[in-house]
């Protein structure tokens, strides 16, 4: 299986605050690694980095490589934009822009493609499938995406980072703000688009982890502790860290 | 001693001064109406569409006062709106220190008395404008030539009129406006802005596309508050508009809004000119009060469509 996303030795600071130390992780092509560990160690801040978004911040700063298809994206001469639409991001709470369900989609599209009327249509009617909305919204697309319920705005949000024709997928807690039925439509669409799409997804739940991930890395105190193939890092831990934490013993 | 009784003294007091504002605002219009009534018994109607003002034949029309305030203040918001909105992006992103000394500045333009405005106006922005501005975007634009909005531009100028009066407007007004959308960009949720860049936008896209539209009703109500403020502007327009009580031609034209008509002409008016100078005051009143009804209006309507689409 190919490495799509290689963090080497990578530490992200605060302004003079360190919160990651040194890490080291390969993500897999195609496949949903699941990035777990108790609140404050660090998975969120670790995936922001994959899309810069940290940059919008004044004091956030991150150091070492984060090579996405080999090639460093920490390296101001990337493209920050053309490396967004690779590298989607889905939030803990959903985001739809306060635009039509229609707009919503045609919005991210516009932004990266000259399309015709007609084919913007088709996209956005594809990508809506492809996040298994569009039957539930087909007749609404007029509608303002805030008035869809939770779970609807957050496959909206889903079906917007993949109308742009991603790669990878961030998903920050992705169901963190949504009812459980609604949980478990995202984590079968997350066993969809994994066909297509590396995703890279942080989780406090790890029944989550083990239902949707392929491979898992657990985070502690800004330091990656253990990773490998989600079954084994379940049954047979190697770390005593990553044991406890996986029994409940505490996070 | 609090006793039952000093408190219901209390409970009337506070009615009262409650009750006062509408009182005054009932007053205004009955009065402003009675004091105006010869002028609409003479004109009827007519008086808000007639282009004369001339006391000595005992005719008066507001058409050139009504126009000149419209002028003056679409093109200080023309201004200020941009302005605002760009300044008020940077403050919000910008280091603290140089937000926090920046942004007391914009907010102190509003402490600045308007007088001082129309001083510096007089005495600095418009030699400024018949020796720089007006030349360049005759001589050098040749802005007058346009096709369709060439004519409202003009060829000939004196540093005062329309244009100017609309300048110093924009900068009295920019402060409220600034103020309000600093606010509506902070009301921004961090994450809708995170998703705007994650799905590949540029600052400026995310601004307008993302913040200005969630937070629409209060960029709308900050842009009334400043029309609101620009309609009745006296003192600073006084001293550059020309004060010219005819129908202007082009943006550099002397003209007169209505409040400047009031303020210059009062101290020597009787009989039927001040009768109509008080209508001109009961049309000015009008206006802002149809603007804020409209502003109040639009604003429930634009929740109430929200609410809807929520249920």
């Amino acid at each position: 299986m190919a490495t799509k996303i290689s963090a080497r030795n990578l530490s992200f600071f605060y302004g003079s605050h360190q919160a990651l130390f040194d890490n080291c992780l390969d993500i897999e092509e195609r496949r949903v690694t699941a990035v777990i560990g108790p609140s404050g160690c660090g998975k969120s801040t670790h995936l922001r980095i994959y899309n810069r978004i940290f940059e919008l911040y004044r004091d956030q700063r991150a150091s070492g490589e984060l090579l996405i298809d080999g090639v460093n994206i920490l390296d101001p001469q990337i493209d920050v934009l053309e490396l967004r639409r690779k590298v989607g991001m889905i939030f803990q709470k959903p985001t739809p822009f306060p635009m039509s369900v229609f707009e919503n989609i045609a919005y991210a599209l516009k932004l990266h493609f000259k399309l015709p009327r007609k084919e913007l249509q088709q996209r956005v009617e594809q990508a809506l499938r492809a996040a298994s909305l569009w039957d539930e919204v087909k007749d609404k697309l007029k509608n303002s995406g805030l008035a869809l319920s939770g779970g609807q705005q957050q496959r909206l949000c889903i079906a917007r980072a993949i109308a742009v024709e991603p790669e990878i997928l961030l998903m920050d807690e992705p169901t963190s703000a949504i009812d459980p039925v609604a949980t478990l439509k995202i984590e079968e669409l997350m066993l969809d688009l994994k066909e297509k799409y590396t995703i890279v997804v942080v989780t406090h739940n790890m029944q989550q982890a083990a239902r949707v991930s392929d491979n898992t890395a657990f985070f502690f105190k800004g330091h990656i502790i253990e990773d490998g193939p989600t079954a084994r890092i379940f049954t047979n831990p190697k770390q005593k860290k990553t044991e406890e934490y996986i029994t409940g013993r505490f996070g | 001693m609090i006793t039952v009784r000093t408190d219901s003294i209390f409970y009337w007091l506070c009615l009262i001064c409650a009750a006062l504002a509408g009182l005054l605002m009932l007053g205004f219009f009955v009065q402003l109406s009675l004091s105006s009534a010869a002028t609409w018994r003479e004109f009827g109607l007519g008086f808000l569409f007639s282009r004369d003002w001339d006391p000595v034949a005992n005719h008066f029309g507001a058409l050139p006062s009504i126009v000149g305030t419209l002028c003056t203040t679409v093109i200080a918001l023309l201004i200020a709106i941009p302005l605002a909105f760009a300044a008020a992006l940077f403050l919000v992103d910008a280091p603290p220190l140089i937000a926090g000394v920046l942004s007391h500045a914009i907010d102190l333009l509003a402490a600045i008395p308007s007088v001082i405005y129309g001083m510096w106006g007089l005495f600095v922005l418009a030699p400024i404008m018949q020796a720089h501005v007006q030349p360049f975007m005759v001589d050098v634009l040749r802005l007058h030539q346009l096709p369709l909005l060439g004519r409202y531009v003009g060829e000939y100028y004196n540093g005062f009129g329309i244009l100017t009066a609309g300048l110093i407007l924009a900068i009295m007004v920019l402060p409220y406006i600034c103020a309000i959308l600093r606010d509506v960009i902070r009301m921004t949720p961090p994450m809708l802005r995170e998703a705007a860049y994650g799905i590949g936008c540029t600052r400026w896209e995310t601004a307008k596309d993302i913040v200005l539209r969630y937070g629409i009703r209060g960029v709308l109500g900050g842009i009334f508050i400043g029309l609101g403020r620009a309609l009745g502007e006296t003192m600073a327009v006084l001293f550059v508009i020309g004060n010219l009580m005819d129908m202007p031609e082009d943006i550099f034209s002397g003209a007169t809004t209505i409040a400047a008509t009031l303020a210059n002409n009062f101290a020597e008016a009787d009989g039927l000119q001040r009768s109509a100078l008080f209508a001109l005051g009961l049309v000015l009143l009008l206006m802002s009060f149809a603007i804020q009804v409209a502003a109040q209006y639009y604003l429930h309507a634009t929740s109430a469509r929200r609410g809807e689409s929520r249920s």
